[in-house]
């Protein structure tokens, strides 16, 4: 078994260790501070979707050390390459948290997208592990530059299952190149557990095919999870080559908001995991090293809330985009003829009444008494 | 051809240190077809990678070295091993631009050998090029000659979008013709005719009694067939080589079918949903009333592409094409 990386106890059976060097009081701070930033933005996200304003957003309650740390031991220059389930990470590099709540309010173009080269974060991926070998050639190109620059991707346990992740690690090996995997082992994809994607004992353990050095670290603890990407991202920038972290967790929430965990484990499960949560588990670490107390936890709560609360005030100003944004930015150069005449289509129909930003909608009807007299 | 489209990898990466070529045996051997001879010896291993043997890793890589901002050449040994980089061509290359704005297209070139003829083994003969041309923000390509062959692939280098170029195997050692050693566009600058020639569809036979519309492998057995039609029944057939398969050159299709008033589209691929169905539709929508016959089409039948003793029983042929224009003509 290999052994895990942490840092941060429970204040109770799990004991303390002292902080990593590399990070002060104020390091330390600043990572809390990304935690309830990314813990805030996903409640309110959550909230949002529940009364309508947002489509289907996959949340990542539980799952905030495994970005904030990773994103703490980046330069500004490395690239980061997200998939949904790390949707507001771009909100750490400067991407409006207003763009990603658009993303999820289903808006494109101008609104939901941002320039990747700007802020050197990939868009958002969604169809599983495909972006791992855009981090790998990144990496090979950052190289062939002589850039000091990493590549630092996320993706889950389940993963680890499709081709794209071994043809991935495979090609980052072989062409020694500056990469970072970072692997959230949530236990969950979707219904489907852990033993049932794989039967190796770890994710760490699939480094060996690759010869690439691996590390399993509590993916609940962001110290942790900042000392191992930190430590991978050096070796990556100094020429020593991909590494393959595994931050083990457990997805405490449902896979997103569609999604009833209650058909397929046992509650009872999350809620154990859910005392080992990162955002409280961390306050109680830094109220014991005496970096934090009350009041600055509290300025830092209230300090997020506007931050995000901004940003939904500045998602729903969002006019709805008109409908040549179906035909916006297909091409980088040129469009086709029969853009045009998409366009012309349009103009000479009444656009559907559907075509709106999603609203708070009534609740459902309970039954026939509640129909509005005449309809029926 | 392979002359030619070997010249043009030399020009693009002397011109413009950000190209790059990868792909399975294109460095050590240059190429299982030799397009990329020499290519390693001058420009090295880092530009010129001989790759894994896995094709979404080369295609996945060759996007992201573009969010870098190189210029990748990934070449895909053969048509029919394209599938397993499928994904990343249709969810990644193909809306880099779309899911950034349009500031970060994934410029990329993907190189496909592809097509029969050439008594190859089982799957080393598809022609999956209408695949890519439904697939909306991708550009399709296909060079018929040397000459298009190395001005197309220097355009698709500098065209920002990604664009699958596939080149007709049958044509890489059967067509020869002088090459200008010049090339007609700017790489550096991105200067030159590069939009053009990754647009426009060219007339490489005149006529005005019939068009035949075509593109890549069965550019010049349409041409042989013109040419037949022209002794046999005093014909002028029109051969359109539409090089652009996505987007379609619209006026250059209507015009010649209203010229001619009868057309005839000849593709490799099979029928169903073929190129030929979009050129058809694009007649009948646009130009029905200077038709002299409904439009009519030889292609590959709807089967797998057959094991090489029977492939001439699949490709269109000038037969097949001088009895496809009788359909037309005597309609």
């Amino acid at each position: 078994m290999d052994e895990l990386l942490r840092f941060i106890g429970d204040g109770d059976a799990i004991p303390d260790k002292p902080v990593p060097g590399g990070l002060d009081g104020k390091d330390l701070l600043e990572i809390y501070r990304w935690l309830v930033v990314l813990r805030t933005f996903d409640e309110r996200a959550v909230a949002l979707q529940r009364q309508g304003r947002l489509g289907t957003y996959a949340l990542y309650w539980g799952e905030e050390a495994t970005q904030s740390g990773p994103m703490y031991a980046c330069r500004d220059t490395d690239w980061v390459f997200p998939t949904y389930r790390q949707s507001s990470i771009g909100a750490l590099r400067g991407v409006s948290p207003a763009t990603v709540l658009a993303w999820w309010r289903g808006y494109g173009g101008t609104h939901g997208f941002y320039n990747a080269r700007e802020h050197r974060v990939a868009p958002i991926c969604v169809p599983i592990a495909t972006h791992l070998p855009h981090a790998v050639g990144l990496a090979y190109a950052a190289k062939l530059r002589r850039d000091p620059v990493a590549a630092l991707a996320w993706f889950g346990e389940g993963a680890s299952s499709e081709g794209d992740f071994h043809e991935a690690m495979n090609f980052a090996s072989v062409w020694k190149v500056p990469a970072v995997f970072f692997c959230v082992n949530n236990q969950w994809a979707i219904s489907t557990p852990f033993s049932k994607q794989t039967a190796t004992a770890t994710i760490v353990a699939k480094a060996a095919a690759y010869n690439m050095p691996a590390t399993l670290v509590d993916g609940f603890d962001p110290i942790a999870c900042w000392k191992a990407t930190k430590d991978a991202l050096e070796r990556a920038r100094g020429g020593g080559g991909p590494t393959l972290i595994e931050a083990s967790c457990y997805r405490i929430g449902a896979h997103g908001t569609a999604d009833d965990p209650k058909l397929y484990r046992d509650d009872a499960d999350a809620a154990r995991w859910r005392a080992l949560e990162p955002v409280g588990r961390t306050a109680g670490y830094l109220t014991r090293l005496g970096v934090l107390d009350d009041t600055k936890r509290s300025a830092i709560a209230e300090e997020a809330k506007r931050l995000i609360s901004d940003a939904v005030a500045e998602m729903e100003s969002m006019d709805m985009p008109g409908r040549e944004v179906l035909f916006d930015y297909v091409y980088a150069r040129g469009r086709p003829d029969s853009f045009a005449e998409g366009l012309d289509e349009l103009a000479a129909v009444r656009r559907p009444p559907e075509v709106q930003p999603l609203r708070p909608q009534a609740p459902p009807s309970t039954g026939d008494a509640d129909a509005p007299k005449g309809l029926k | 051809m392979v002359e030619a489209l070997n010249l043009g990898h030399h020009q693009a990466m002397a011109s413009d240190d950000r190209v790059l070529l990868m792909g399975e045996d294109v460095a050590k051997t240059g190429g299982v077809f030799r397009v990329t001879a020499g290519l390693l010896d001058r420009f090295g291993e880092e530009r010129v990678i001989d790759t894994p043997l896995a094709e979404a890793g080369i295609i996945g890589s060759a996007i992201g070295m573009s969010l870098y901002g190189l210029l990748p050449i990934a070449e895909i040994q053969f048509d029919a091993f394209v599938y397993p980089a499928f994904e990343q061509i249709v969810v990644h290359a193909a809306r880099y631009a779309w899911r950034t704005k349009g500031q970060v297209p994934a410029s990329i070139v993907i190189r496909i050998p592809y097509g029969g003829g050439v008594r190859a083994p089982e799957m080393h003969s598809d022609c999956p090029e209408a695949l890519f041309a439904h697939v909306p923000g991708l550009k399709v390509v296909s060079p018929a000659g040397p000459a298009d062959a190395r001005d197309m692939l220097l355009a698709a280098i500098l065209d920002p979008d990604p664009v699958i170029f596939m080149e007709p195997k049958r044509i890489y050692r059967a067509v020869r013709e002088e090459v200008p050693q010049e090339p007609p566009l700017d790489i550096a600058n991105g200067n030159g005719a590069g939009g053009e020639i990754l647009s426009r569809a060219r007339i490489a036979r005149p006529g005005d009694d019939l068009a035949i519309i075509t593109y890549g492998p069965t550019v010049p057995m349409s041409i042989e067939a013109a040419d037949q039609l022209s002794r046999e029944r005093g014909i002028e057939a029109r051969v359109l080589d539409l090089r652009s398969l996505y987007p379609l050159d619209v006026a250059a299709i209507t015009g010649s079918a209203t010229a001619c008033g009868r057309a005839l589209v000849v593709h490799e691929a099979p029928r169903m949903a073929g190129i030929g169905a979009e050129v058809s539709s694009l007649i009948h929508e646009r130009a029905m009333l200077d038709l002299e016959a409904p439009v009519m089409r030889v292609t590959g039948f709807e089967v797998p592409f057959p094991q090489f003793a029977n492939e001439d029983d699949y490709l269109p042929s000038v037969d097949r094409i001088v009895a496809g224009a009788a359909r037309v003509l005597d309609w």
